[in-house]
């Protein structure tokens, strides 16, 4: 059991004793900058920034309900070469999961990486980020997420109740909210947020960070274990509920077709995803611009033929390259302008891939994607039993 | 109203399997002509889209056949492809595609009978199991 160090808060504000904790770390000498979600000057969601002056971190807010974007590509990006130092990233833990698959895939690197994760309550998509500022009477970015974390640990936002705001569905159906294999994690589960925050190591070098900034250390986090043992058992039971309720309405080509009737090919789910890693994908290109013959000998074939063509044939051929990939962020749902369950249907079929293959996606940066390895005698049953 | 045909669209590698399916065919042993062969140098370069393409667009059975295990002439193509069949087999069978539709077989650039065997098998198989489950959906 490593030892915890406790952040006090002030004022009541966590957010504040966060970005303390991120100016005395880029007050070190071998950190060049930090990598956080922002409050933008106005009104609106976090972006991910690269922040090198420390006047900047007084806009950084790690527990915002917004979420416009998985950062493990912009991460990805910052790690592709040499720093004169090393830089912080502070990430969700589906942001860490989907980096941790790009540093698997060659994408990124950890080495000259502090990665520094939070407890995730969870948060809302867009439309329901709005609704909820909206609701909070358009305080300043970070007061509202202090009220969002109080009010989120109190049980509120699991569910649309009195027609207010509820937690994106992807995050509702999380069962990852704790990060794995951060240097660093600021620990927000069964704790007072508006006393203090836990700052628990979980690597060597977060050991030592917490050892050089001179944080007391004080044995357990009281509290945080059960609080995370009950989020994953709500999540996992609504996770469940909606596999089987994605199952049953895509449980034939015909429904599946029915799901995804909505789709206009924007691939707007693609650009969104963190793990769609291809660097030019196959359906940006001309590959299947058809011929017009073509398009009519289908048409006969069926009867009718629905344009935009290749809908399913998108959606398949994105499972058969990213679904061992997927973290469950729900961007992708967040990006659909057309309001499909992308999300529901992707997480629905990763399950089933990656427990095919003993695999779960982000658990271990040094576990091999499955369809880079293979064994000489495995998968018996796809050839009938010859191998 | 005419009894099912199914086609099928088999991806074969050029040192085997496509060895074996010419010495049926110079052998006139009796095949099924339901088949459609797509010769590749390889089948661990059969990729998953060519499979779903494939059954989005009217075949009712997809075969891939090559090298047996140790005998690929790239190493291991074919071992690759078994991952690759594996991957989309969970995929496909979730939206009730039948798994008897996607086959991976090995047969050896000697094993004339073999393949002439393996693609009737295959035909009865598909024939019994009726069209594709896609074959309705008007959508690609
Ligand atoms: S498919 Fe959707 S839920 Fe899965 S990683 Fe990509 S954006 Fe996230
Ligand atoms: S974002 Fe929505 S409409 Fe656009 S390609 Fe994806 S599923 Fe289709
Ligand atoms: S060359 Fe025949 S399977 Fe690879």
């Amino acid at each position: 059991m490593p030892s915890v160090a406790r952040l006090p808060v002030e004022n009541g504000n966590p957010v504040r004793a966060m970005q303390e904790l991120l100016r005395r770390l880029l007050a070190e000498d071998d950190i060049v900058g930090v990598f956080a979600p922002r409050q933008p000057p106005a009104k609106g969601a976090v972006m991910p920034s690269l922040i090198t002056d420390p006047e900047a971190l007084a806009s950084v807010d790690p527990a915002s309900p917004s979420f416009p974007v998985n950062a493990a590509q912009q991460v990805a990006r910052l790690t592709r070469g040499d720093l004169d130092g090393k830089l912080i990233a502070v990430l969700r833990p589906c942001e860490l999961r989907a980096f941790t698959e790009l540093v698997k895939l060659n994408q990124g690197s950890l080495q000259n990486l502090i990665i520094v994760g939070a407890d995730c309550h969870g948060a809302f998509d867009n439309d329901g980020f709005r609704a909820f500022m909206e609701s909070n009477g358009g305080k300043p970015g970070i007061d509202n997420s202090a009220d969002f974390l109080r009010r989120v640990s109190a049980g509120e936002f699991t569910a649309a109740a009195n027609g207010g705001p509820a937690l994106a569905r992807a995050c509702r159906a999380c069962e990852h909210p704790a990060p794995e294999h951060a240097d660093l994690t600021i620990g927000l589960f069964g704790q007072d947020t508006s006393r203090d925050v836990l700052l628990i190591p979980g690597t060597a070098q977060g050991e030592a960070l917490v050892s050089r900034l001179g944080l007391a250390t004080s044995g357990s986090g009281a509290g945080r274990d059960e609080a995370l043992t009950r989020i994953r058992a709500e999540r996992t039971a609504y996770r469940d509920a909606m596999f089987e309720e994605t199952r049953a309405a895509t449980a034939t080509p015909a429904k599946l077709a029915e799901y995804l009737a909505a789709c206009v090919g924007c691939y707007n789910c693609r650009a969104a995803c963190p793990v769609c890693y291809c660097r030019e994908c196959v359906f940006l290109t001309d590959v299947f611009a058809h011929e017009p013959w073509q398009y009519l000998g289908w048409a006969r074939q069926k009867g009718a033929l629905r344009m935009p063509t290749d809908t399913l044939f998108f959606h398949l051929t994105r499972m058969a390259h990213m679904s061992l990939s997927c973290v469950g962020c729900g961007q992708c749902s967040n990006a659909c302008p057309n309001d499909i369950g992308v999300m529901e249907l992707f997480r629905t079929v990763a399950a089933r891939t990656q427990s095919a293959f003993d695999y779960e996606a982000g658990r271990n940066p040094d576990e091999k994607p499955p369809l880079t390895v293979f064994h000489q005698k495995e998968f018996a049953e796809v050839t009938g039993g010859h191998d | 109203m005419e009894a099912f045909e199914p086609t099928i669209i088999a991806f074969v590698c050029n040192w085997c399997t496509y060895t074996a399916a010419d010495l049926a065919g110079t052998a006139r042993m009796v095949q099924s002509p339901r088949l459609r062969l797509v010769r590749m140098m390889c089948t661990g370069m059969v990729d998953p889209k060519y499979v779903i393409k494939a059954l989005l667009s009217g075949a009712d059975g997809v075969l891939i056949s090559g090298c047996h295990p140790g005998d690929c002439h790239y190493i291991n193509g074919n071992y690759k492809a078994r991952r690759r069949v594996k991957l989309l087999n969970e995929i496909l069978t979730g939206f009730g595609f039948d798994e008897r539709r996607l086959k991976l077989t090995w047969v050896g650039a000697s094993e004339g009978n073999e393949f002439a065997a393996t693609v009737n098998r295959m035909v009865e198989d598909i024939r019994a199991l009726g069209p594709s489950e896609a074959a309705a959906v008007q959508a690609l």
